[in-house]
């Protein structure tokens, strides 16, 4: 078997063994060479998370319409909670879709690097591969919600106009947000298992922090408002309602939104890339 | 030629200690104070802050493997190995040192990583390619390879978890097997397996090494590696203690530390074994008077005993001896129940102090130096107790056949055979 397209001497790739020392700067290139592998794990936990449960993918579906019609139920009909004028359930859907996209991404990823230990201490790849094929497996609910919310949309007669192009960047947003969180908690997680348990608590408190319930008017206008805006959720879910059901348009809160997930993004990827060489050693 | 690998100085250092000495738990970090978090942020290790609780699993480990070169690495647990395939394959950072590596790294430091038990052979093929680097028109084309050389045949499209053990383990070697780097590093796949698929992986560590591409090869099958390689390197302590011709860096490890007296015994570690079914006391060799000695006259014969405990009763248990050449090759196994009448006598051995013992008769052992392995264990069921190298001894064959002839003979064995001379008339 000999293989006449194996590279020659100059083609083969020269790789340096020496100690870790701070910033490392994100190899992109590399990054990009294991995109399969990225794709590969992500197919896994897609696959495997619904392998054995009877109802299958049909739970990416419940889960969401479950929580709102609970909170139809409470905020909208006991409570009477306002919704920028829109009926209750859309406008509660309507974020409940890119939270969920959050909230999963954020789960999934906080836990991934502990949860594929076997891997980290066996094989060398880009360890960022592993929270980042989570957070792209939380699209695939993602994209049924989507469905179901256009379906809910029809049913009210309330059809997206061209602001939805808008969806795009906003989705990317929510996945950036995502990612910078779980960066910074799967590696804090590596160390202290602590993480893994604060993380539904966080998630919790976190969505009551944020405008999918209530809307965002019920926070003052002026610095309460800014400070509200440092949750980037906040110009997430914000700017997913508008683009897809009108009302009111993303402000300043949005600019903040962006600043802060730019910031965590940049941290989390530091933290990350300091750690990393670690992992094998006390994962 | 330049080197594929060049290592100088590496070394490796882990923390050890206690869980309460490690910050593992928020609660634990807070209550060594904020000063420790100071340091953990600034870096988890960054060579400068000295402890009390380290250790260097490697330490100053260097050398070079030329391309095409088959290298060994043998130690005993604990020696480095590990550690050195993982900084070699890049899973961990050395502490200390630098390395260049021409070439991508394939390992196989564990087949089967990255399997999942839910998914099918076919999907296992792909992520297990992936994950060992493959691209995915690589696995396409090498499916049926794979497949062929796995043997799950029909099985592929099931999932994994329903496989016997045996299924998974060579659909995970197959995978690992048909990866293409330049550079492949094995530790211990050859442990597992049947005999006839050892064969076949054996074979296909050699067509690596035929097509040119550099094989590092850990394991504790001397026999492996004798059969394998040209050269290898002893870890011992984490010290890379010889880089020599195979032949005798085997023969250098099998002697590493060995008992010369004649007696292995085995520390009375009552309070961590006291529930241990099976507990060595201590393995011998005796000349005919019944003495302790290190060195035999194989022409009087000798004899070898094991002396044990039971702390519970055992059906079915077998005592035993494997007796080795210095380089590994094996001269026979024997079982103190390989009488079915013994057996038969001996199916329940009750608790309590025991000495197994066997004979081996006049003019068997050729002369050279010997290790005995033991083995205590019920057949398919239990393996209680092994230890391949417990003891090393000498024989002497003076007096033996064909001594008067002084050149050394070849074989383990020197049999006092019977001959016939018949002059034969046409």
């Amino acid at each position: 078997m000999t293989d006449t397209t194996r590279p020659t001497n100059d083609t083969v790739p020269v790789i340096y063994l020496r100690p870790s020392t701070g910033w490392l700067g994100i190899d992109l290139k590399e990054l990009w060479r294991y995109r399969e592998l990225i794709f590969f794990l992500t197919w896994r936990d897609i696959k495997v998370r619904y392998k054995q449960a009877v109802l299958g993918v049909a739970w990416a579906v419940l889960q969401p319409i479950l929580t709102v019609l609970i909170f139809t139920v409470i905020f909208g009909v006991l409570l009477g909670t306002p919704s920028e004028g829109l009926p209750y359930p859309l406008f509660a859907f309507s974020a409940m879709l890119p939270w969920q996209l959050f909230a999963s991404a954020l789960q999934r990823s906080s836990v991934s690097l502990v949860g594929n230990a076997n891997l980290i201490t066996k094989i060398y790849f880009p360890r960022l591969a592993i929270p980042l094929s989570t957070v792209f497996s939380a699209l695939v609910d993602f994209g049924i919600s989507l469905v179901v919310l256009l379906l809910v949309m029809i049913y009210y007669q309330h059809l997206p106009g061209l602001n939805s192009l808008w969806l795009v960047p906003i989705i990317l947003l929510t996945l950036l947000t995502a990612l910078a969180v779980g960066l910074w908690l799967s590696a804090l997680n590596v160390q202290y298992r602590d993480v893994q348990h604060m993380v539904p608590f966080i998630i919790q408190v976190w969505m009551y922090a944020s405008p999918i319930v209530y809307p965002i008017e019920t926070i003052p206008a002026g610095i309460w408002r800014s400070l509200y805006g440092l949750n980037p959720m906040v110009g997430v879910i914000q700017g997913f309602r508008w683009a897809l059901l009108g009302g009111n348009p993303p402000d300043v809160t949005m600019l903040i939104s962006v600043v802060v997930v730019i910031l965590l993004l940049v941290s989390g990827l530091y933290y990350f890339r300091r750690m990393e060489k670690t992992f094998a050693d006390i994962v | 030629m330049n080197p594929v690998i060049r290592i100088e100085n590496i070394s490796k250092r882990y923390r050890i200690g206690t869980v309460h000495d490690r910050p593992d738990t928020l609660r634990d970090l807070l209550t060594t104070g904020a000063k420790r978090v100071g340091r953990l942020l600034k870096s988890g290790h960054d060579g400068r802050y000295e402890g009390p609780s380290y250790i260097w699993a490697l330490k100053d480990i260097s050398f070079e493997v030329e391309r095409g070169q088959v290298l060994g690495i043998v130690g005993r647990n604990g020696a480095g190995k590990s550690t050195l395939l993982k900084i070699l394959s890049r899973v961990t950072d050395p502490t200390l040192g630098y390395g260049e590596i021409h070439g991508r790294v394939g390992s196989l430091l564990e087949v089967g990583t990255g399997f999942h038990p839910e998914l099918s052979g076919r999907e296992n093929i792909y992520l297990n390619g992936a994950i060992l680097g493959m691209h995915r028109e690589e696995i396409d084309r090498k499916f049926d390879e794979i497949v062929e050389f796995s043997e799950v045949g029909k099985f592929i499209d099931t999932p994994v978890k329903r496989f016997s053990s045996g299924m998974y383990l060579r659909l995970a070697f197959a995978v690992a097997a048909h990866l293409e780097p330049e550079i492949l590093v094995v530790d211990e796949v050859l442990a597992v397996g049947d005999a006839e698929f050892q064969l076949k992986c054996l074979g296909k560590m050699n067509d690596v090494a035929q097509e040119g591409r550099t094989v590092l090869f850990v394991s504790h099958n001397m026999s492996a590696i004798l059969r394998l390689t040209q050269e290898t390197i002893v870890l011992d302590q984490g010290k890379m203690i010889m880089r020599a011709p195979t032949p005798q860096a085997v023969d250098h490890y099998l002697n590493m530390g060995l008992n010369k007296q004649g007696e292995r015994i085995w520390a009375d570690n009552k309070s961590v074994d006291g529930e241990a079914p099976f507990v060595p006391v201590a393995l011998r060799v005796l000349n005919p008077k019944g003495e302790v000695v290190d060195t035999v006259n194989a022409t009087v014969g000798f004899s070898i005993e094991l002396e044990y405990r039971l702390n519970q009763e055992i059906s079915g248990l077998r005592v035993g001896i494997y007796m080795m050449t210095t380089r590994g090759e094996f001269v026979f196994t024997s079982f103190d129940t390989d009488d079915p009448e013994m057996f038969e006598k001996h199916t329940m051995r009750k608790p309590g102090h025991y000495i197994s013992r066997c004979t081996i008769p006049p003019d068997l052992m050729n002369e050279g130096r010997y290790v005995l392995g033991v083995n205590a264990s019920v057949y398919r069921i239990q393996r209680y107790f092994q230890d391949d190298k417990a003891l090393i001894f000498t024989v002497d064959a003076t007096g033996g056949p064909g001594m008067h002839w002084p050149e050394p003979r070849l074989g383990p064995v020197r049999p006092n055979l019977d001959w016939t001379i018949g002059k034969v008339d046409r």
